[in-house]
């Protein structure tokens, strides 16, 4: 692959953080500093697709900025898998941020400049935990996210926002100065070297050593990517307003997670030094009963945020899954779960706050005949829900099936089971919330009164994605080719 | 410019008279000298510190008498590198004093500045210096002007310091009679010339002697655990400026003294080596680390939370030379001006909400985020560093220092970092839950815009963004000043 000297990967990171002050600036004039939030998204992510035709084309755009630890510099660097979590969260934040809009300032919600801000820095590090191209560029923006979303968190500042702002950070920080050990650890054995499809530190050390390094960086990156069980924080997060539920939580913050654990299973270890010190057994086992687990807990949830919190704990493990069993076939699943996840969750999301919004309602059991009101944005939900349970033709469907694959690849039978019985269960979970919407009858919701314009068109459009990408996966951004060019890279054989 | 080591001390003590003078015939005039001697400290200090980046060490004999026989300056890396933190922290705590004394204790404000600048001359003495004998007088120049400092707080404070001043004492002593063991060994106090005769007498019980003393008694200075009793009072009850110019700088210039002796006199092969003085001095820090952070969380008066941060912190220094290996010590020197910056700016904000709020408690803090907002700005940020949140400077002590550790194979020290971290987040996002994202305290107004004044502002500020850029810069200060400093150990 060509490395090419480029400011794009630096002006996506940084474009949201100038954006960030900006709206500081102009918090007395809500509507100036809106236009700030809208002008970075549109900004951000036309920067990241103007930097998709060179990844297509085979080049790896890269700028070296100086360095941060003698001999270690801060670089960015936009590779197949760097542009394909970062063109879905900056797509995704075109839409969260008029929904948010909309959303905040139909709640009348207060201190609405902190939240904008911190919802901005939020999106510089994802972006950089997208294109960082190496461990410790990795994980300070990984470290700021943890600090940027926690003014999200405690929003509210409810005792028990508070509560959940705490054990928030208790969770995370924790999981950071893991990963801290991790990285610096990783340094000391094999050198500050750049991620390297198929790793770099095969014979680095000795087979003990690097199991403990990999339980490290799993531990680290697990505790974002709520990995049970070090899932209990996202769940008490949903306290934080829907938009941030949303994108942070369904998308941003979490997928920070497990697309650290790929990097650090594709580009540090890589697959057959993962194989051999012996720690996919270990690990897999965690994501499997993560999948098991969260959906049962998730069939429990009356509260619509926490149960759809609940499905993000399993849908995450499903792509910690794909990445563990080390086939292409899984490998293609699962990275393209972070896409086609992100854009079905995020549409489930703002179904719920749309409803919040509109009807006041936060039960499942109160969303009775609820359809009748809000036919449009129940519509996408079932449409949504479909693709998480894995039905085609909507996009969790095309994931699912290549996972499948990946199992009877590796001959995980008991994994392939375990996948099938999850989409039940999700099933399970999710298809009675449209069917009470639609087909139960109800006093209160009769009159056609859908959400503003601002939260709806988000709720259609992140719908109209998540069907579209099942359709044509490739349509949009190319994110399929991306996936295959990164699994490519990693597994060195021709992908899938 | 030969005598451009002793400069510093000199011209401090200096426009001490200066000020003295001036403030008895106006009290404005007293105040200017010393803010006056403070800057032209700072340009001396950083044109020290190019000159001997670029050109190498410079020395400076006494009198004109050689070493051994006279009394030598030397201004290397390390020193150049000390010295830049100490000016540049006095003379802002000196510009914020202006506000802040007249606020608190302004019947002793013609005292204060003088005594501040003798301060400073006796710290900037004590890294110039390469006379062992002369080091202890600078040691007890800034430790007399700090008790007078301290005690000039109001209530409980002239009780701390008195307290200080024995503990204070007794610590000169334990280090002047280490100093005395090694003159009737050696025959000599220039420091080069005791490290070149040292070699011989590594069997010597007298060179034991004077080792644990010297270093006991610069661990009671540096507030070492368990030496560290005397610290939060005298903290706690000092005026804010006073605080804000001891902190950042007293116990991590002992801490320099370590390090000078570890590097410089008695070497590696002794203190790490032959004795294992090192290896005490890094489980003591690791203890302090820890109990001084759980004392940190149990405190409610913001002062007294920072004083044991502090002791914890300062234990980040002792526990890098603990680790005795140049990643560790390269984190120890980096955490010096690291903490000094955090530390510095900390104080700084809690004399700020005195002057507007006149508050200590950290629960009658609420709202103080919309009150103070580029104040709390600074707090939140400098809180970062302090927890390690990179890009922030402290990030880069701790991420050396765990480097470090590691290379050392010693877990239980990078276990203890790695802990600490956690427990300073505790005490830390506690302050700023309250700030942030409490209801309104009585006595907080909801106004915005209730920043203290610009001249103690300023230094708040410059601290906060120190801390920021610090961080960003930190690769060019390793390398060009500090891997220089421990390159003795490298080789070795």
């Amino acid at each position: 692959m060509d490395t090419l000297v480029s400011i794009g990967p630096l002006a996506a990171v940084a474009v949201s953080l100038l954006a960030a002050g900006l709206i500081v600036l102009s918090g007395g004039r809500p509507n100036l500093r809106e236009g700030w939030t809208i002008l970075a998204a549109l900004a951000k992510f036309g920067i990241t697709l103007s930097l998709l035709p060179r990844v297509l084309a085979g080049q790896t755009p890269q700028i070296t900025l100086f360095e941060i630890s003698p001999g270690i510099a801060l670089a960015l660097r936009a590779d197949s898998l760097g542009m394909l979590f970062a063109l879905s969260a900056s797509f995704l934040w075109v839409l969260t941020s008029l929904y948010s809009i909309g959303y905040m300032r139909g709640l009348g919600e207060h201190k609405q400049t902190r939240y904008f801000a911190s919802f901005a820095v939020c999106m510089s590090a994802t972006i950089g935990i997208a294109f960082a191209a190496n461990l410790l560029t990795l994980f300070l923006f990984y470290e700021v996210l943890t600090i940027a979303t926690y003014p999200l968190v405690v929003h509210k500042e409810t005792p028990e926002a508070m509560a959940a702002g705490r054990k928030y950070l208790a969770y995370l920080l924790t999981g950071g100065v893991v990963l801290l050990l991790a990285v610096a650890w990783s340094v000391a054995i094999g050198g500050s070297r750049d991620f390297a499809p198929g790793g770099f530190l095969s014979g680095a050390a000795g087979h003990r050593v690097l199991l403990a390094l990999f339980l490290l960086f799993f531990l680290g990156f697990g505790v974002k990517g709520a990995v049970m069980p070090f899932h209990s924080w996202l769940p008490s997060a949903m306290v934080a307003p829907t938009p941030v539920s949303a994108l942070l939580h369904a998308v941003a913050v979490v997928k920070a997670g497990v697309f650290g654990i790929a990097r650090v299973v594709g580009f540090v270890f890589g697959p057959e030094l993962a194989r051999d010190i012996g720690a996919v057994p270990i690990v897999s086992v965690l994501a499997a009963a993560t999948i098991l687990l969260s959906s049962l807990l998730a069939l429990r949830q009356d509260n619509l945020k926490l149960r759809l919190a609940y499905s993000t704990v399993g849908h995450l493990s499903y792509i910690v899954l794909g990445v563990l069993l080390l086939s292409p076939s899984a490998w293609s699943g699962g990275l393209f779960h972070i896409v086609t996840h992100g854009a079905m969750k995020i549409t489930l999301f703002f179904v719920a706050g749309a409803i919040y919004v509109k009807a006041h309602v936060e039960k499942v059991s109160e969303l009775n005949g609820l359809g009748r009101q809000m036919p449009i944005t129940l519509g996408v939900f079932a449409l949504a829900s479909l693709g998480l349970a894995g039905l085609p033709p909507v996009a969790g469907f095309l994931s699912k099936w290549y996972l499948a694959q990946g199992t009877v690849e590796t001959g995980e039978m008991v994994f392939l089971s375990l996948l099938l019985l999850s989409g039940l269960l999700n099933a399970a979970y999710l298809f009675p919330i449209a069917i009470r919407a639609f087909l139960l009858p109800s006093e209160r919701f009769r009159r056609f009164d859908e959400a503003p314009w601002l939260i709806l068109a988000p709720v259609v459009l992140a719908g109209a994605l998540a069907l579209l990408l099942g359709l044509a996966p490739n349509a949009l951004f190319h994110f399929f080719t991306l996936v295959s060019r990164t699994v490519a890279g990693v597994m060195g054989a021709g992908g899938v | 410019m030969n005598q451009l080591p002793l400069l510093l001390p000199i011209s401090f003590l200096l426009f001490s008279i200066i000020s003295v003078l001036a403030g008895l015939w106006r009290r404005e005039l007293g105040y200017a000298a010393a803010v006056a001697g403070a800057a032209v400290g700072v340009p001396l200090a950083l044109w020290g510190l190019f000159r001997v980046l670029s050109q190498g060490t410079v020395r400076y004999h006494l009198g004109g008498w050689l070493p051994p026989f006279g009394i030598e300056y030397v201004l290397d890396p390390l020193a150049a590198f000390m010295a830049s933190i100490i000016t540049v922290i006095g003379l802002l705590a000196l510009v914020y004093a202006r506000w802040s004394v007249h606020h608190e204790v302004p019947e002793k404000a013609p005292v204060l500045y003088p005594v501040a600048l003798l301060l400073l001359a006796g710290l900037t003495g004590i890294v110039v210096t390469g006379d062992l004998f002369n080091l202890f007088v600078f040691l007890e120049i800034s430790s007399l002007s700090a008790y007078a400092l301290l005690a000039s707080g109001r209530g409980q404070a002239p009780l701390a310091a008195f307290r200080y001043l024995i503990l204070g004492t007794i610590a000169g002593s334990f280090y002047l009679l280490g100093v005395g063991f090694i003159y009737f060994s050696t025959g000599s106090l220039n420091m080069a010339d005791v490290a070149e005769r040292l070699p011989l007498l590594y069997e010597s019980r007298a060179l034991l002697a004077a080792a644990v003393l010297m270093v006991l008694g610069l661990g009671l200075k540096m507030a070492l655990f368990p030496l560290h009793l005397w610290l939060p009072d005298a903290y706690t009850y000092a005026p804010s400026a006073v605080t804000g110019l001891i902190a950042p700088l007293m116990t991590k210039v002992a801490g320099y003294a370590l390090i000078r002796l570890f590097l410089d006199v008695f070497g590696p092969g002794y203190l790490r080596d032959t004795v294992p003085v090192t290896v005490a001095i890094g489980w003591l820090a690791a203890g302090g680390i820890v109990v001084a952070s759980v004392m940190a969380i149990a405190q409610r008066d913001f002062r007294r939370m920072l004083a044991y941060s502090s002791v914890a912190q300062v234990a980040y220094v002792a526990l890098g030379l603990g680790l005795a290996n140049p990643l560790g010590l390269i984190g120890a020197l980096l955490h010096i001006l690291n903490h000094a910056f955090m530390k510095g700016c900390l104080f700084l904000v809690a004399g700020g909400v005195r002057y507007r709020v006149g508050v200590w408690e950290v629960p009658r803090f609420g709202g103080l985020g919309r009150h103070m907002p580029w104040t709390m700005a600074a707090f939140a940020v400098a809180a970062l560093g302090m927890i390690g949140i990179p890009p922030t400077a402290g990030f880069f002590s701790k991420w050396y220092l765990v480097q470090g550790g590691i290379a050392a194979g010693n877990w239980a020290f990078v276990a203890v970092i790695l802990a600490s971290s956690l427990l300073t987040a505790v005490y830390f996002f506690r302050v700023l839950e309250r700030v942030y994202a409490a209801p309104l305290s009585p006595g907080v107004a909801t106004s915005r815009g209730s920043d203290p004044p610009t001249g103690m502002l300023v230094p708040i500020l410059i601290l906060a963004g120190g801390v920021l850029v610090l961080g960003i810069i930190n690769s060019i200060i390793v390398s060009q000043v500090l891997e220089k400093v421990v390159a003795p150990l490298s080789g070795s």
